[in-house]
């Protein structure tokens, strides 16, 4: 369904990802982790027209989409849910999730309202308040049903457990599960690495904006090197 | 007195809200302050005026030309001296400057083209008035506080219902987020800039009215007095700026009435920094979250 190669983003003169290749098959959850700064926002951006790449290809549904305006590759079916959630505060929940519909004319926007709030109940009782009232947790959930309500195929998801408690990060990837069986495929960049390979098909360690490893996830899970550098200690993950 | 004096000082402050909105709907979502805008209410003032003058149009008909050729401007000054900056990691302060750039453009244009005399409009309009027991209205200042609340009225509605409006508050927010969720931000901006100064040159019209003067300076002082109150209102906040201008209006047209006319100004922007003082986020200003 998505296909990087050779993807390259620089910050001026700072090259933060260099030629990584990835492939996201339709159907599968595909985990991206690494450690902090090791570029996996700045190639969630990238893939979403947010960054402009220097070089490499990033084929979507067949089409090269790199280059596209953000709101083209989100009319392809393609959404971000962005790290740190970016709510919109000063607007209601009701208010995200039609922002969240923007380009639909479809009829079936309505029952889509309904399917997020029978996976995100507390979001109906607060439909009313604005954005920037809700926990933490909320505002996941609500960047998260925000983002479905644009019906996308590729649900790309950058860190949706950071910051969050122990409880609410089991439910956010129990939900991120379920998406995922109701036929949505999802890009996944997370540090709760256990977490990450669990729910994963397959996985990508991106290492100073290179893919140093990749692989099914359970044996991306098994290396040695993944098991020291990010499983290791008994602290590690949740 | 007393009332009559708020009824002319709301009149006044309906034309600031209506400048100071301009300014506040370009600063959501460019997050610039546009210093072309007062020129481009300038400009608005002497379209409604030729074409009250020579083209014989009655006057509402001269504000819908001079929103036009206003919001024409605007989109002009967008593309040209706006988005070409944007494509290119520059300096904030860029667009401030380019913006500049533009209202000296205007200016020198209107000068040119207009002269530096100052212009009246025909003036049957100003002489008509009625009496409301106490208060003396005239039909000028009917058709300011018609048309100034009316259209705030109207944009305050179409932001907070509409879909094009929800995209504005939207990229206002967070543009970031608009593109995420599949805005065209490109366009909404277009489309903000060709607003706010649409409602610039309207607002250029009801002050030509109501001074009965039309002239090439004119955008200096009334956008400094725009900017005055995006600040007063909490920069960037539409209830702010509405208010914001009205509290302007009001105070100018009380110190004058009390006695102290020449210092009209001094006690107006005086009672701003005071409320600054008090409260420096200004009157609506949010240390963070929404705008609108
Ligand atoms: N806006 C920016 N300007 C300059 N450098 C940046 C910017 N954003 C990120 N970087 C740098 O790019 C690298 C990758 O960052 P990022 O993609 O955010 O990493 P991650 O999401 O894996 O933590 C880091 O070295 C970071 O410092
Ligand atoms: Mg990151």
């Amino acid at each position: 369904m998505l296909n990087i190669s050779g993807l390259s983003t620089s910050y001026g003169s700072i090259q933060a990802i260099k030629g990584i290749d990835i492939d996201v098959p339709e159907g599968s959850i595909v985990s991206l982790i690494g450690a902090n700064g090791a570029g996996k926002t700045t190639t969630m951006k990238s893939l979403v027209g947010l960054l402009k790449p220097q070089a490499g290809e990033i084929k979507f549904l067949g089409q090269e989409i790199r280059g596209l305006a953000p709101h083209k590759i989100v009319n392809l079916g393609m959404s971000l849910v962005p790290e740190g959630r970016n709510i919109l505060a000063g607007m209601t929940v009701l208010e995200n999730l039609e922002m969240g519909a923007y380009q639909r004319k479809d009829k079936e926007v309505q029952k889509d309202f309904e399917k997020v709030f029978k996976r995100f109940p507390i979001l109906e009782e607060r439909k009313q308040q604005l954005g920037g009232t809700l926990s933490g947790g909320q505002q996941q959930m609500l960047a998260i049903g925000r983002a479905l309500m644009a019906r996308p195929k590729l649900l790309l998801l950058d860190e949706p457990s950071m910051g969050l408690a122990p409880l609410v990060v089991a439910d956010i990837f129990n939900v991120i599960r379920e998406i995922n069986q109701e036929g949505t495929t999802i890009l996944l960049v997370e540090q709760n690495v256990r977490q990450a390979l669990k729910i994963a098909n397959y996985a990508y360690v991106l290492e100073t904006g290179k893919i140093v490893l990749h692989g099914k996830a359970d044996e991306v899970a098994k290396n040695p090197r993944v098991m020291e550098a990010y499983l290791g200690g008994a602290k590690a993950g949740v | 007195m007393f009332w009559q004096q708020l009824v002319n000082g709301l009149t006044l402050g309906s034309t600031y809200s209506l400048v100071a909105l301009g300014y506040t709907l370009i600063m959501g979502v460019l997050n610039i302050i546009n210093m072309a805008h007062g020129e481009i209410f300038m400009i608005g003032a002497f379209v409604g005026l030729y074409l009250v003058t020579y083209l014989k149009v009655n006057i509402f008909v001269a504000m819908a030309g001079a929103m036009l050729a206003s919001a024409l401007l605007g989109c002009l000054m967008e593309m040209l001296a706006l988005r070409p900056l944007r494509r290119r990691a520059v300096s904030h302060l860029a667009p401030l400057i380019s913006t500049i750039g533009v209202s000296i453009f205007l200016e020198s244009l209107a000068l040119n083209l207009f002269g530096p005399q100052s212009q009246a409009f025909p003036t049957e309009l100003a002489t008509v008035q009625f009496e409301l027991g106490p208060i003396r209205i005239t039909l000028v200042q009917i058709i300011i506080l018609g048309i100034s609340f009316g259209l705030m009225f109207i944009l305050r509605f179409w932001l907070a219902k509409t879909r094009v409006g929800k995209a504005i508050r939207t990229t206002a927010e967070n543009i970031e987020t608009a593109n995420l969720l599949g805005i065209n931000t490109n366009r909404i901006i277009f489309l903000t800039v060709a607003l706010a100064s649409g409602l610039g040159g309207v607002a250029g019209v009801l002050v030509g009215l109501s001074f009965n003067a039309v002239e090439p300076t004119m955008g200096l002082s009334m956008g400094l007095k725009g900017l005055a109150v995006l600040i007063l209102g909490g920069m960037g906040n539409i209830t702010g700026a509405m208010l914001g201008g009205l509290i302007l209006g009001i105070a100018e047209v009380f110190t004058v009435a009390y006695g102290a006319s020449s210092y009209r100004d001094a006690v107006a922007f005086g009672m701003i920094i005071l409320i600054l003082f008090i409260r420096p986020q200004g009157l609506f200003g949010k240390r963070q979250g929404g705008r609108f």
